[in-house]
């Protein structure tokens, strides 16, 4: 049975629909990436896994459960920007992941909280910013505090991850390094990861699928008349040619052919 | 340092030229006689009562003002934050506090004097009523300026609303809070100095309005130069705390 399933779901804001009759599947561990022009509704269907909003119509369950209407701790979220609290320390930032849903006022008992700053301080020394572990988001690079987010948002132990845009604001080089992170946590992890990004090769290269958003009506005397849906969705295993490995069927005669099929059949 | 040396200049000659026309001119009392009267003030004490009135002045007006700043600052925070967080509170009651801080809290001092007496209660009620309604506007606007993501974050992670409220918001807020309370004590200041003159028995304000009647500018000034430097103590003092403890405030900044 699919891990995600979301059934025919529309989202309006007032009158303005933003999308429309968006239908899709997703296994249990699948990385699927989201693609398409600003303002066509990729991060809206993001808040829609993420349960910050409630679709119009249509349904999302995952794992046969409905969602609730409020974002839990299944599902971890970095964003672009302002994922981490800049008023903890970057070991704290870890810690709060734990601590946060402990009880009703977010703060962990001493004993525990002592053997979550361990574990906060394992995993920072993994992902390599153990070095900077007392000191506050502000003064780290962009790359540094989105690892930190990253790491944040999987210290919760969420069954889905959602990304939205989380290298947009990196250099080329920070983002390869960032790519390499990501793919080595997911091997770890096995999770089921959907990503929104406006970068097309790095869809590819870290999605299992890639989904592009775009609007299929265009009233052009009314561009916000329709909303966008799901007009492809690309198998992008294998770099985006996932039957590479398999003889391809060709119409073309092959000279090394024996028996040429038009031989045969005259 | 320079524009403080000119002032003191200016003064001296405004005075040396009064004088000279006038030797027992009281308005503008030489530098040497301020310094003398301030000795005399912080170290004599009053020949009926055997205290030393001008530090018990100080010891109550500071214990006014900071009564009266300490409650506005808590209200403040409490209802900053509640308002910044819970949309259900900000329909209700954002409206109700900007009109709120419109009404003219001197305006409603006889109001105090005539529930309160005229008590210690009314002086500090007055310095909260004052302040109150800046800070809560200041702090809830600052608190609803949180990025969203961060509270969507705290949510992911399994937060509850009083988790998010003492874990994520509280802890940002507390150096907007220092800030805006460092820039209402001017206003604290204010009131307090007025409600002293108009009804108390002690009190920096109660004694300058006192010795007014007998001209005694070498009193006031003394008196006006401590406030100034109590303030700026007060700010100060609030601006190394806010460093203090809120280090990655500054880091951003």
């Amino acid at each position: 049975m699919s891990f995600v399933v979301v059934d025919n779901i529309f989202q309006h804001y007032g009158r303005r629909p933003i999308l429309e009759r968006v239908s899709i599947t997703a296994q249990e561990g699948e990385f699927v990436s989201i693609v398409g022009a600003s303002g066509c509704g990729k991060s809206t269907f993001l808040r829609l896994l993420l349960d910050q909003e409630r679709p119009t119509r249509g349904q999302i369950t995952v794992d046969g459960q409905p969602l609730t209407g409020e974002p839990n701790r299944s599902r971890g979220i970095v964003f672009q920007r302002y994922s981490v609290f800049p008023h903890m320390t970057v070991r704290d930032n870890l810690v709060a992941a734990e601590a946060l849903g402990a009880n009703l006022f977010g703060i962990l008992p001493s004993p525990k909280r002592r053997a979550a700053r361990e574990r906060a301080m394992a995993s920072l020394d993994r992902i390599g910013l153990a070095h900077v572990a007392h000191q506050y988001p502000a003064s780290l690079s962009g790359g540094m505090q989105q690892r930190l987010a990253i790491a944040q948002a999987l210290a919760g132990k969420p069954r889905i991850l959602l990304l939205d845009e989380p290298f947009g604001a990196l250099d080329p080089g920070t983002r390869e390094k960032m790519h390499a992170f990501l793919m080595d946590l997911r091997a770890e992890t096995k999770m089921t990861v959907f990503m929104v990004t406006h970068d097309l090769p790095e869809a590819f290269k870290l999605g299992d699928r890639v989904l592009a958003f775009d609007k299929v009506r265009w009233d052009p005397h009314d561009p916000e008349a329709f909303g966008a849906t799901i007009t492809y969705d690309f198998d992008a295993r294998d770099g985006g040619i996932p039957y590479q490995r398999i003889k391809e069927e060709t119409h073309v005669l092959d000279a090394t052919d024996e028996t040429p099929p038009l031989a045969s059949s005259g | 340092m320079v524009p403080f040396v000119l002032v003191l200049l200016a003064y001296a000659m405004g005075s040396e030229a009064r004088r000279a026309v006038n030797p027992a001119d009281k308005l503008l009392p030489a530098p040497a006689q301020i310094v003398e009267t301030a000795a005399r003030l912080v170290a004599e004490p009053d020949r009926r009562s055997g205290i030393i009135l001008f530090w018990q002045d100080t010891a109550s007006s500071l214990r006014r003002l900071a009564l009266g700043v300490g409650i506005g600052a808590g209200l403040g925070l409490l209802f900053g934050l509640a308002i910044g967080l819970l949309p259900l509170v900000r329909t209700s009651f954002s409206g109700f506090v900007a009109v709120l801080s419109m009404v003219p809290p001197l305006a409603i001092l006889p109001i105090l004097f005539i529930v309160f007496g005229l008590g210690e209660v009314s002086k500090v009620a007055l310095i909260a009523i004052g302040i109150t309604p800046f800070l809560i506007r200041d702090l809830s606007a600052r608190t609803s300026e949180l990025p969203f993501e961060q509270l969507v974050k705290a949510q992911t992670l399994g937060a509850s609303s009083l988790a998010i409220a003492l874990r994520v918001a509280l802890p940002q807020i507390m150096p907007r809070l220092i800030q805006a309370v460092r820039l209402s004590l001017g206003p604290a200041w204010l009131f307090l100095i007025a409600a002293e003159a108009i009804a108390s028995q002690d009190g920096l304000g109660y004694r300058i309005f006192l010795v007014r009647r007998y001209l005694a500018m070498d009193v006031i000034l003394t008196y006006v130069i401590w406030i100034t430097v109590i303030a700026f103590a007060l700010d100060w003092l609030l601006a190394r705390l806010s460093r203090r403890l809120y280090p990655w405030a500054e880091v951003r900044a």
